[in-house]
C-alpha cells in the first residue's frame, strides 16, 4: 500500500462537562456513555470495559480534581475516552498509579472510593493507557478500547 | 434464584422494582469498596450485596449491568438513590441481616459467587466452592 492510511472514520463524539465535588451527578457520565455504546451495538465486554473506564475517571474527576470534561470518540476500531480536567495536577503519576496509593479524604471513603484502584482500574481495561499531568495546570487521561482485539 | 425467592429466604423487602421480582440472580458479589465491584465482577446479571446505600451503587450497578441490589445491615437508600434506581430499571432490596450472614444464607441456599478477575492470593488449585 502507497501513502498514509486515511484514519479511522469517526461513528461518535460526545463532550460531558464534569462538575467539582458534584456527588448528586458523579456517575452519570459513565451511564450516559454506556447508553451510548449499547445504542451503537458494541459488544458487552467493550461496554462495561469502557463504563468502568468512564466511572473510574468520572469519579477521580468529582472527588479530587477542579471540574475538567469527558470526551467519547467512538472509531471504526476503537473506543477511546479523553478526561482532562483543570487542577490542581499529580505531583508524582507514578505514585498515584500504584495500587492501594491514595490522598482520600474521609468523605470520599465514605462513598466506597479512594481505596486506591481508580488509576489501575482505568489503566486494566484499557487496551492503550496514557496519563499526563502537570502540578498547577492538571491531568489529562487518554485511555483506548481496540474493537476486535483479545482482552484477558 | 428469583428475586422473590431470595427476599422471602432473607425476609429482605423490595425498596423499589418489585416488578421485577421474577427476575433471575445466579451469582452474587458483595462489597462496599465500590472500586473492587469496578475492578473484579466479569459478567452481567449479579447481585450485588452491599452496605453503600449512595446513588453511586446504583450508578455502578447500571453500568456494570447487574441483576439487582440488595443491602444489608438494615441500610436504607435516600430518596435520590431510590428514584434513580426506579429510573434505570434495578430492583433494590434491604434486609436486616449483616453481610456476613446475608452472604451465608444465600450461599447455602445454592447462589454461587460471581465470576471475578483473579486476585493476589488465588492458587491455581484453589475450588470455587468449599469440600462438602
Amino acid at each position: 500500500m502507497t501513502g498514509p492510511q486515511a484514519p479511522p472514520a469517526l461513528r461518535l463524539k460526545r463532550i460531558y462537562e464534569v462538575a467539582p465535588r458534584d456527588l448528586e451527578r458523579a456517575g452519570t457520565v459513565s451511564t450516559e456513555v454506556r447508553r451510548e455504546l449499547l445504542a451503537l451495538g458494541m459488544s458487552p465486554e467493550v461496554v462495561r470495559r469502557a463504563s468502568v473506564v468512564c466511572f473510574e475517571g468520572e469519579m477521580n474527576m468529582v472527588l479530587y480534581s477542579e471540574g475538567g470534561r469527558i470526551i467519547l470518540l467512538v472509531k471504526e476500531d476503537r473506543v477511546e475516552l479523553l478526561f482532562s480536567d483543570r487542577g490542581p495536577g499529580i505531583a508524582d503519576v507514578n505514585l498515584a498509579s500504584q495500587p492501594g496509593y491514595s490522598t482520600a479524604p474521609d468523605w470520599a471513603r465514605e462513598l466506597g472510593f479512594g481505596a486506591g484502584l481508580g488509576i489501575t482500574n482505568m489503566e486494566e481495561n484499557s487496551d492503550l493507557f496514557k496519563i499526563r499531568s502537570r502540578v498547577g495546570k492538571g491531568t489529562v487521561v487518554r485511555a483506548t478500547i481496540l474493537l476486535g482485539v483479545p482482552f484477558f | 434464584m428469583k428475586l422473590a425467592d431470595l427476599a422471602q429466604l432473607l425476609g429482605a423487602e423490595f425498596v423499589t422494582g418489585a416488578e421485577y421480582a421474577d427476575r433471575e440472580v445466579t451469582r452474587a458479589f458483595a462489597a462496599d469498596l465500590l472500586s473492587d465491584v469496578l475492578a473484579m465482577v466479569q459478567e452481567e446479571g449479579v447481585l450485588l450485596i452491599t452496605g453503600m446505600t449512595t446513588p453511586q451503587v446504583v450508578r455502578v450497578a447500571e453500568v456494570m449491568n447487574m441483576g439487582a441490589v440488595l443491602f444489608v445491615r438494615g441500610k436504607y437508600p435516600t430518596g435520590a438513590t431510590v428514584e434513580y434506581a426506579a429510573g434505570a430499571g434495578i430492583p433494590l432490596l434491604a434486609a436486616s441481616g449483616d453481610m456476613y450472614e446475608t452472604c451465608g444464607v444465600l450461599y447455602q441456599a445454592g447462589l454461587l459467587p460471581a465470576r471475578r478477575k483473579g486476585f493476589r492470593l488465588d492458587r491455581p488449585a484453589s475450588p470455587s466452592r468449599p469440600p462438602a
